[in-house]
């Protein structure tokens, strides 16, 4: 089960071209899109590939791992995020290949680097559905 | 086709508001429109093409067009945020070497300090990757300092070699009675200014202001009729930069508007004599720079030491208006004050103590979207009335 948060979390706006992504993240899974056609695992979700425009797509289920590829500790925001700094934005990029943009969480600012193993994390929306977020991974 | 000397800069106007409680969005666009039509000698019924993007209230074209009185025989409306008006000139001189229209207006406008406008630009609806952002509080400047910490990271730049960027601006402002930021600050200032988004401070980022600017592209027959200097388009290069889960934050779209511009123009780096940097923040600027081959990809850092980047005498002189960092970024849209100004460095306008001797070749450049996720880069090349 995806797990509360402070963090400001509404509900992901899915639609028919990425449902399954969300699917996944509501039952703690991340799902990524494979290209049967190259082989690409491309990001965002979507039911063609943006590399060849073969529309025969694969998802699977990642390994949750990542690293840091850059990241920035928020101190001010405007809007609802405001009240949460300091808070980390960081793309990771997947085991997988892709770069996705996330916050850091349950982390140690001072401890925080470019390159820093972490793993995924799933926060429940307010309204149900889920979130893709990271933590440093243990050891 | 090529562009080259198929259309001139005729007249340019930057909006001397920074603060414009008391204007409407329509109206600072006919302003900044009756402004330049007069520095280039022409009047609004001599316009055949109307030239605007994101930043144009209503249904943009349309609605500006018949509320400035243009008829009209060209329309073009492309949005690529804060660059659309460098590559407005591009379509321009396109339309002209095409016949479609003699006299393009190019207009910007916005009120974002007063008028409640969100930085960044227009609302279309929810983007298709809008899910995939929109979660994690990305804003304007954490987007950036995730470009600076990872360029820092791969070339080592600093905060401090950031800041140098910023005090060139400050020393060009303090020339210019609109500055909004007329004070000259120090690297010392910089990096002691508050932390926003770790590693950008406050005084890394560029200004917000009301405000705005057009410009005037008249065909070469035009031109020779005009009593005003005018400046020719020698080059220009487009690119789009995708994110698509491939990201590299440590270069910009420049890396190929740059070189297509230099091409066309029949130029190299080494033959500008200033350039218009967007200056969104001073990390805009560093890559942006190393992008256009003014020096190696990461050597951006030691390059803008020892003032390189300060008029009249730097190895590259840049925005001397004070740039967006310092002067003005109406709008939150960049792209035309840095044409304006490289118009002025090419016509001997610019603020006497800021005026590059013997400018004859000048380089624009804009940035629009964001270094984070997906831009649209704009170089223009300009050059002087032979
Ligand atoms: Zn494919």
């Amino acid at each position: 089960m995806p797990r509360p948060t402070d963090l400001p979390t509404p509900t992901p706006r899915s639609s028919s071209d990425d449902q399954v992504f969300w699917d996944g993240l509501a039952e703690d899974r991340l799902l990524l899109p494979r290209c049967t056609s190259c082989g690409s695992v491309f990001w965002h979700p979507r039911p063609f590939c943006p590399e060849c425009s073969c529309t025969r797509i694969d998802w699977f289920a990642a390994t949750g791992n990542g690293t840091i590829y850059s990241y920035s500790v928020t101190h001010k925001a405007p809007g609802n995020w405001g009240a949460h700094a300091p808070y980390v934005i960081a793309y990771v990029e997947l085991d997988e290949g892709p770069r996705v943009m996330s916050n850091i969480v349950d982390a140690d600012l001072d401890m925080l680097e470019v390159g820093l193993e972490v793993q995924a994390v799933f926060h429940a929306g307010a309204d149900g559905g889920a979130v893709l977020r990271f933590t440093p991974s243990p050891g | 086709m090529s562009i080259r000397n198929a259309a001139h800069i005729a007249g340019v106007f930057e909006h001397p508001g920074r603060h414009l409680p008391d204007h409407t969005v329509p109206g600072i666009h006919f302003e900044v429109a009756a402004g330049a039509l007069a520095d280039a000698g022409m009047t609004f019924a001599d316009v055949d093409g109307y030239f605007c993007a994101g930043d144009a209230p209503g249904f943009g074209g349309l609605s500006m067009a018949e509320h400035l009185g243009l008829t009209c025989r060209h329309i073009d409306s492309t949005e690529t945020g804060g660059s659309s008006y460098l590559v407005h000139v591009q379509h321009a001189a396109e339309a002209i070497a095409a016949g479609h229209c003699s006299v393009a207006l190019i207009t910007l406008a916005g009120k974002p300090r007063t008028g409640g406008a969100q930085p960044g630009g227009s609302a279309r609806g929810a983007s298709p990757e809008s899910s995939f952002e929109g979660l994690f509080g990305l804003n304007v400047v954490n987007g950036y300092a995730m470009a600076a910490r990872r360029h820092m990271h791969e070339f080592g730049t600093t905060s401090e070699q950031l800041a140098e960027i910023k005090v060139a601006a400050s020393t060009h402002a303090q020339h210019n009675p609109n500055a909004y930021l007329p004070n000259v600050v120090t690297v010392e200032d910089v990096v002691n200014s508050p932390l926003v988004a770790d590693p950008l401070h406050r005084l890394d980022a560029c200004v917000i202001t009301d405000g705005g600017g057009a410009l005037v592209v008249v065909s070469p027959e035009i031109a020779a009729s005009l009593d005003r200097h005018t400046v020719p388009v020698l080059g220009s290069g487009l690119a789009i930069k995708t994110a698509g889960g491939r990201i590299d934050l440590t270069h910009t779209g420049a890396v190929w508007s740059g070189p297509a511009a230099f091409s066309e123009a029949g130029i190299t780096p080494a033959d500008i004599k200033y350039v218009s940097i967007y200056d969104s923040f001073t990390i805009t600027v560093l890559q942006t720079i190393e992008d256009l081959g003014f020096c190696e990809k990461g050597d951006g850092g030691r390059f803008v030491m020892e003032g390189a980047l300060q008029a009249p005498h730097g190895r590259l002189p840049f925005n001397t208006d004070g740039g967006g960092l310092c002067n003005n970024h109406p709008a939150n849209r960049g792209g035309m004050t840095k044409v304006v100004e490289a118009v002025r460095q090419l016509r001997g306008e610019a603020n006497p103590a800021v005026q590059v001797p013997d400018c004859s070749i000048a380089l624009a450049h804009g940035t629009g979207g964001s270094l984070a996720t997906r831009m649209g880069s704009a170089t223009l090349i300009l050059g002087r009335e032979s």
